[in-house]
């Protein structure tokens, strides 16, 4: 399918997701599924870099509070309207993750796993120390009283980031079918045979890691209006890094299926198990997943199926 | 006598003595990461796991958190020996070391966090020694507290032990020798997988014996592990990858940047130290100082 | 006479403070055959890298073309027409046959010296079909790169060296492993390829293998370059002899 017509579909069910929403209307309903949809940005951009390019991205929870913090800032400066937060704070995680790259990526990659994983923790010191976003206590965000089109501003959220995710999801697949991908691809496998074949890798890892942090830019800009009151612990979540890592992982890593299914499953199943015991149990069902899935099927759900389908297929024949 | 100069001169006492500190909770990471090439991102998991193992035994039984994880590494010696077990039969020997590998650190960093914080909820907890309180003075404008020294004089001996081990005895060459050349080590008649498992056990025990450090030194809860990520990899990288003598000088090198950072810009500031001395090792002599 | 293809002056190239090249000349013609010899860590791959770029010499030039490339990156050099097979196969194992030509293709040079395509289409697949037809791999086109046996990766190697359109192919002991009968069928078509125009130097131990196929060969011993001529002259010389052969 072409990428243009994909992303119709995908923009279409994201409509139709939201027309069923609309149906029920349960206001606890468009908040969680907020929340999945959410996941659904944040797990597939994770995959760009780390299951398209094979490159391990732990400080998720920095670049989406990256994107929520620059939302906070314009609110208090500029007020801007949220579809145009998005693409700044996208813009803000792009350079983030450029530059990330360009630090440790000449060097081994795991350089770049672990200066990810202390970014966050630096930029969580950054944002604390900051008293004009609310420092360590936080800050207020008042949503605006009337969205046009919507019935009310949880709706307009809810759409908003079910078309993110429709965006996300297609600019994945765009990017795996295309010379990019095909590139990211070869450097997965073998970086030396990658560059001797002509790869430009270090550029496209930049491209990857710049793309990746877009989106997850995108999946936090709209967060302080979702919850209303921002903090650093609760926009640096760790949660969000797991979840990051845990949902491709689990769905698989080889194409955009595999974070979408992640996400859907596991971000559903956090929302009932938040609700029905506690968020730190259902945390830690997902550390327990994520550590089962890369020990016994690495090639997550979707790799299972396939195996299931082989085998199947090879029995017929 | 200056203020500031006094400030000066206490940031830097205290500052080496946080520095030996440093010293033990990385010492682990140069073993695992810098000789053997396991990016443990779950060290830190175990430097906690130690902090509460010698609290409960400290608040139950009242016996030092030090005496205790000393005690009991034969335990965490075995559960470092697993570790690899597992590490190696499900990542290292197919070649999937470098995302599942270190996905499978971070979810057991993850699991160990969540852990503790469902079984000890998210309070501080603190043990009693006699020598938490006291403070002893070398000159009248500066003074050491004993909650600093004794971590830091164990720490330095233990960190010497581990040189000591690495240089003169034969399974400490093996080590050595696995980090460089493996085709040498079965020339030695030693097999890889076994020595990297005693090396692993080891940087484990180091791991708890740093815990129970830490919790001598502050009180302690179970997210405290994460500030630590980013001080153990800046410490090893710093020192050059796999150098213990390294690894004792660039955490005395953190030890004071941090307590600078502390006493003339906010103690808030001190994590970002360890980042800012990471990337810039990176960036200028990934090599490290001592590396090899 | 015109301008060699290649040409490497006084490379050197030390790692700590051991010198694994020391002021090594080596150049190929344009269509020329060449053999490389040398012990085990005499400096051969290094040699191979420092032309390629996976190394940076530390002194010297490389000369390609008629452009100065020591400064440029390794897909920089390959874009310009250099390829090279590695002495442990390297294929992309996610990938099938087809699509590891594809990566080359795609990425590459490509023919006369054009842009690298930017597409994916049909030319492409047919483009990587062709090759691996050339290379004898059109039954297995389709499998999993991971699955070849040591002969097929070794052909692979080739095709995909092959997809990049080289003017100089480096094969770095592309017939290590390998039966009489599976080496002849890689020289064969290493010697098509020549005569398509293609420089070749070739990396070998198989000593039958390099004296039938190299027009010339140079022979390197710890980091210098000890001869370099006509095949039957430098194996009879006694320094190569000495060093190489006995002792």
């Amino acid at each position: 399918m072409a990428p243009l017509r994909f992303f119709g579909v995908a923009l279409g069910t994201a409509v139709a997701v939201f027309a069923a929403g609309a149906f029920v209307h349960n206001e606890y309903l468009y908040l969680a599924a907020y929340t999945v949809a959410q996941y659904i940005v944040l797990a597939t951009a994770w995959n760009i870099l780390g299951g398209y390019t094979g490159y391990v991205n732990f400080g998720a929870a920095g670049f989406f509070a990256t994107g929520a913090y620059t939302s906070v800032f314009l609110h208090k400066t500029v007020a801007l309207p949220l579809f145009l937060m998005i693409p700044i704070a996208g813009l803000i995680c792009a350079v983030l993750g450029l530059a990330m790259g360009y630090l440790t990526l000449r060097l081994r990659g795991v350089f770049f796993a672990i200066a990810t994983l202390a970014m966050a923790i630096v930029l969580h010191t950054l944002v604390v120390n900051w008293s004009f976003v609310g420092g360590a206590r936080g800050a207020y965000i008042i949503r605006p009283r009337e969205v046009m089109l919507f019935a009310g501003y949880s709706q307009y959220l809810f759409a908003t980031m079910l078309a993110l995710a429709a965006i996300a999801v297609s600019v994945a697949r765009w990017v795996e079918h295309s010379r990019l991908g095909r590139g990211l691809a070869a450097i997965r496998d073998d970086e030396t045979a990658a560059e001797c074949s002509g790869v430009p890798t270090l550029r496209l890892k930049l491209v990857a890691t710049s793309l990746s942090g877009l989106l997850m830019g995108f999946a936090g800009a709209p967060f302080p209006y979702y919850v209303g009151y921002v903090d650093p612990a609760g926009a640096f979540n760790l949660a969000y890094g797991v979840n990051s890592i845990a949902m491709p992982l689990i769905g698989g890593m080889s194409s955009w299926v595999g974070p979408l299914i992640g996400a859907v499953l596991l971000g559903t199943l956090q929302q009932v198990l938040t609700v029905t015991i506690s968020s730190a149990v259902n945390l830690l069902l997902v550390g327990v997943l994520l550590v089962t899935f890369v020990t016994v099927a690495p090639n997550g759900i979707v790799g299972l199926f396939d195996k299931l389908r082989r085998k199947r297929g090879g029995r017929d024949g | 006598m200056d203020v500031t100069f006094n400030l000066l001169i206490n940031a830097i006492v205290a500052g080496i003595l946080l520095g030996g500190f440093y010293a033990a909770v990385s010492i682990g990471i140069s073993v695992a990461f810098g000789m053997l090439d396991i990016v443990n991102i779950a060290h830190p998991a175990f430097i906690i796991l130690g902090s509460y193992i010698a609290y409960i035994v400290n608040v139950n039984l009242g016996v030092d958190p030090i005496v205790t994880v000393v005690v009991l590494s034969p335990a965490f010696f075995a559960l470092g020996v697993a570790m690899y077990r597992w590490y190696y039969v499900a990542f290292e020997r197919r070649g999937r070391e470098s995302l599942s590998g270190l996905a499978f650190f971070f979810g057991i960093l993850f699991i160990g966090e969540v852990a503790l914080l469902l079984v000890f909820g998210v309070d501080y907890r603190t043990v009693n020694t006699p020598y938490i309180g006291p403070s002893f003075a070398i000159t009248s404008n500066i003074s050491i507290s004993m909650r600093l020294f004794v971590p830091f004089l164990v720490s330095v001996a233990m960190v010497l032990a581990i040189q000591l081990y690495m240089t003169k005895t034969f399974a400490g060459r093996c080590i050595l020798a696995v980090s460089q050349n493996q085709t040498a080590l079965q020339l030695m008649g030693a097999n890889p997988q076994h020595i990297k498992a005693i090396a692993f056990g080891l940087s484990i025990v180091t791991a708890a014996v740093a815990g129970a450090f830490l919790i001598v030194i502050q009180p302690v809860e179970p997210s405290i592990g994460r500030e630590y990520i980013g001080r153990v990899f800046a410490v090893c990288v710093l020192g050059g990858m796999g150098s213990i003598p390294g690894t004792l000088l660039a955490a005395i090198i953190l030890g004071v940047a941090e307590s600078f950072t502390a006493t003339f810009y906010g103690p808030s500031w001190a994590p970002a130290v360890s980042f800012g001395i990471l990337l810039l090792t990176l960036a200028v002599r990934p090599a490290g100082l001592l590396g090899r | 006479m015109a301008e060699p293809i290649l040409s490497a002056t006084g490379i050197v190239k030390t790692f700590g403070g051991f010198t694994a090249l020391d002021q090594v000349d080596f150049s190929v013609e344009r269509g020329e055959r060449v053999g490389l010899l040398g012990p085990n860590g005499s400096g051969k791959s290094t040699l191979v890298n420092c032309i390629t770029g996976t190394l940076r010499n530390d002194a010297g030039q490389v000369i390609f073309a008629d452009e100065r490339i020591d400064r440029l990156s390794t897909h920089q050099r390959i874009r310009r027409g250099m390829a090279r097979t590695f002495q442990i196969p390297r294929p992309f194992h996610s990938m099938t046959v087809r699509e590891n030509i594809e990566i080359a293709l795609l990425y590459a040079a490509g023919p006369a010296d054009s842009e690298p395509r930017r597409t994916t289409h049909d030319a492409n697949a047919d483009d990587a079909m062709r090759i691996v037809e050339e290379v004898g791999l059109h039954k297995k086109a389709d499998e999993r790169s991971g699955s070849l046996t040591q002969v097929d990766l070794r052909k692979l190697e080739l095709a995909r060296a092959m997809a990049a359109h080289p003017r100089l192919l480096i094969a770095d002991e592309a017939m290590a492993g390998l039966s009489t009968g599976e080496v002849d069928e890689i020289l064969a078509l290493l010697l098509r390829l020549n005569q398509a125009g293609v420089s070749i130097v070739m990396i070998e131990h198989i000593m039958y293998a390099v004296m039938k196929f190299a027009q010339r060969i140079a022979v390197l011993v710890a980091g210098r370059k000890i001869a370099d001529g006509d095949p039957q002259s430098v194996i009879a010389n006694p320094d190569v002899q000495k060093a190489y052969l006995g002792e």
